[in-house]
């Protein structure tokens, strides 16, 4: 059996008194993708920012390629990080810069492309993700919300990452723009054939982008399957969450 | 009995906090003053952040100037003429101007309208994420956003305080010749005859400090806000009002250091 893209292991957070991950165990296939589900407020964003380095968490670990990268030297977990491309919820675009530096930033970081280059790839990458080339230089103030999800989803997979990390992808979209940019996460995901993990409340989306499911309960992983059956799952906390009924075993405090 | 204990409990939550406060800000200066040294380096962000701090407070800094001059001036005819001393106006503008009111001036100045811009920036980019994308795109953030800052305003507040003090020393020169009735060439001499080199570079040298802590305060602020949109606001009061009493704090420290034998 080969090694998985990302393990994770006993991996614990806590915020003040607030145990937000608390042994969270969670593969991931290389090649596949994962999307995690849970409650607002139940560490699947924490989650993800501790694989990205950006919360550093209290124990546990976190495996890529077989490296635990909280625990190699600064250089090596840099590099091993550098092969992720994030997707953040609200885009999180630079806005003091046009839209073709957004796309190459990553690139012309790591010297990768040069800067009288660099506006040529991002036309190249737009065009991937259906914006036509007239995009690149205006600023992501004058984009509406589905384009800048595009444009930060170009950004995203400019450096051809080999994992990709999509942070509530259709949060904000109507349907048929949500249902557009899962397309677009499933058709880049493919050609680049990366490993990617998702978060989202979107049932829908989760069963277009994803190949496995994992629900986040207090602090752990409490079911992980097939997406396809996330609907069809017996566990009482699934089944609450996804058909979302008031009255189960996940309670939300009420102010009455 | 719990009475005392939640005393001793809330004193130790103010001491263990302000500790706490302490040591970011410190790591957060060390390690800004770091990454300017450091490479890689980034000259558009630093050319942005000069632009921003000091080309556009030009205005704003030279009118705060040339008024202050003309305000002296007419202050200190009105003082020194009741001891019979008024011929000394150009020479005490001249040095009120370059030792001490031009670089708080302008310092005071620059904290209100770039201090707040930073704090205001930087602490958006926080709470829309923009920062950690930064981090995800194989950029070090303090190296990007915050060394540039720190090094545009030590360079820019100096070259801000020499148009300062030209403009104040105009100011104070206009009202004496058309209001006070002194001749040009007397002024002029007054003014130079008493002017020494060490007058205008410590006040160089306050204005460089200043435009630091400037920086770092708007920074420091903006970089660690949390809440939207009133984090952010809290962030740019916090930032313009820290910075602004520590530039007058150590107005008065660098005065010692500087003008005391």
């Amino acid at each position: 059996m080969s090694t998985p893209k990302i393990r994770i292991r006993g991996l614990k957070k806590s915020f003040g008194a607030k145990q937000v991950l608390d042994g969270v165990d969670l593969d991931v296939e290389r090649g596949t993708g994962m999307v995690v589900i849970g409650g607002s407020g139940t560490g699947k964003s924490v989650l993800i920012k501790s694989i990205l380095g950006l919360v550093t968490p209290d124990a546990g670990s976190i495996e890529i390629d077989g490296e635990d990268v909280l625990r190699a030297p600064r250089a090596r977990a840099r590099a091993l990080r550098a092969q992720i491309g994030m997707l953040f919820q609200n885009g999180a675009l630079f806005d003091s810069l046009p839209v073709w530096e957004n796309v190459c930033f990553g690139l012309l970081a790591q010297k990768r492309v040069t800067r009288a280059k660099a506006r040529d790839k991002a036309v190249e990458v737009l065009a991937q993700v259906g914006l036509d080339a007239n995009v690149a230089g205006l600023s992501p103030s004058e984009l509406s919300g589905g384009m800048q999800k595009r444009v930060a989803l170009a950004r995203a997979i400019a450096s051809e990452p080999a994992i990709m990390f999509f942070d509530e992808p259709t949060t904000g979209l109507d349907p048929i723009m949500g249902a557009v940019i899962d397309e677009l996460i499933v058709d880049c995901v493919k050609r680049l054939g990366s490993t990617s993990i998702a978060i989202t409340h979107d049932m829908a989306s989760a069963q277009r982008i994803a190949d496995n499911a994992a629900m986040l309960y207090q602090g752990k992983v409490t079911w992980s399957g097939p997406a396809a059956d996330l609907l069809t799952s017996t566990n009482p906390v699934v089944d609450q969450f996804t058909h979302g009924r008031a009255h189960g075993p996940i309670k939300m405090a009420l102010r009455k | 009995m719990n009475r005392l204990l939640n005393f001793v409990a809330a004193i130790g939550a103010v001491t263990l906090g302000t500790v706490e406060f302490i040591g970011e800000l410190a790591l957060f200066t060390i390690s800004g003053v770091l990454h300017i040294f450091r490479p890689p380096y980034y000259p558009r962000q630093i050319a942005r952040a000069f632009m921003e701090i000091g080309y556009f407070s030009l205005p704003v800094v030279a009118l705060t100037a040339l008024f202050t001059g003309m305000v002296l001036a007419l202050q200190f005819y009105t003082g020194f003429s009741r001891f019979n001393a008024s011929s000394t106006v150009a020479s005490v503008v001249v040095l009120a101007i370059t030792r001490e009111l031009g670089p708080v001036l302008a310092g005071l100045m620059v904290s209100g309208r770039a201090g707040a811009a930073m704090a205001a920036e930087l602490g958006t980019m926080r709470v829309t994420d923009q920062i950690d994308a930064l981090s995800t795109l194989s950029t070090e953030p303090m190296k990007y956003l915050v060394a540039p800052r720190l090094l545009a305003a030590t360079i820019a507040l100096p070259l801000l305080v020499v148009l300062a003090d030209i403009l104040g020393v105009l100011g104070g020169y206009l009202v004496a010749i058309e209001k006070l009735g002194f001749t040009p060439g007397a002024y002029l001499t007054s003014t130079f005859s008493n002017l020494r080199a060490e007058d205008v570079i410590s006040g160089l040298t306050k204005a460089a400090v200043f435009g630091f802590v400037i920086a770092l305060m708007g920074c420091f602020n903006g970089y660690r806000s949390r809440g939207g949109a009133q984090g952010v606001g809290s962030a740019t009061t916090t930032a313009v009002v820290s910075a602004s009493i520590l530039i007058l704090a150590l107005d008065y420290i660098l005065t010692q250091v500087l003008f005391v034998k």
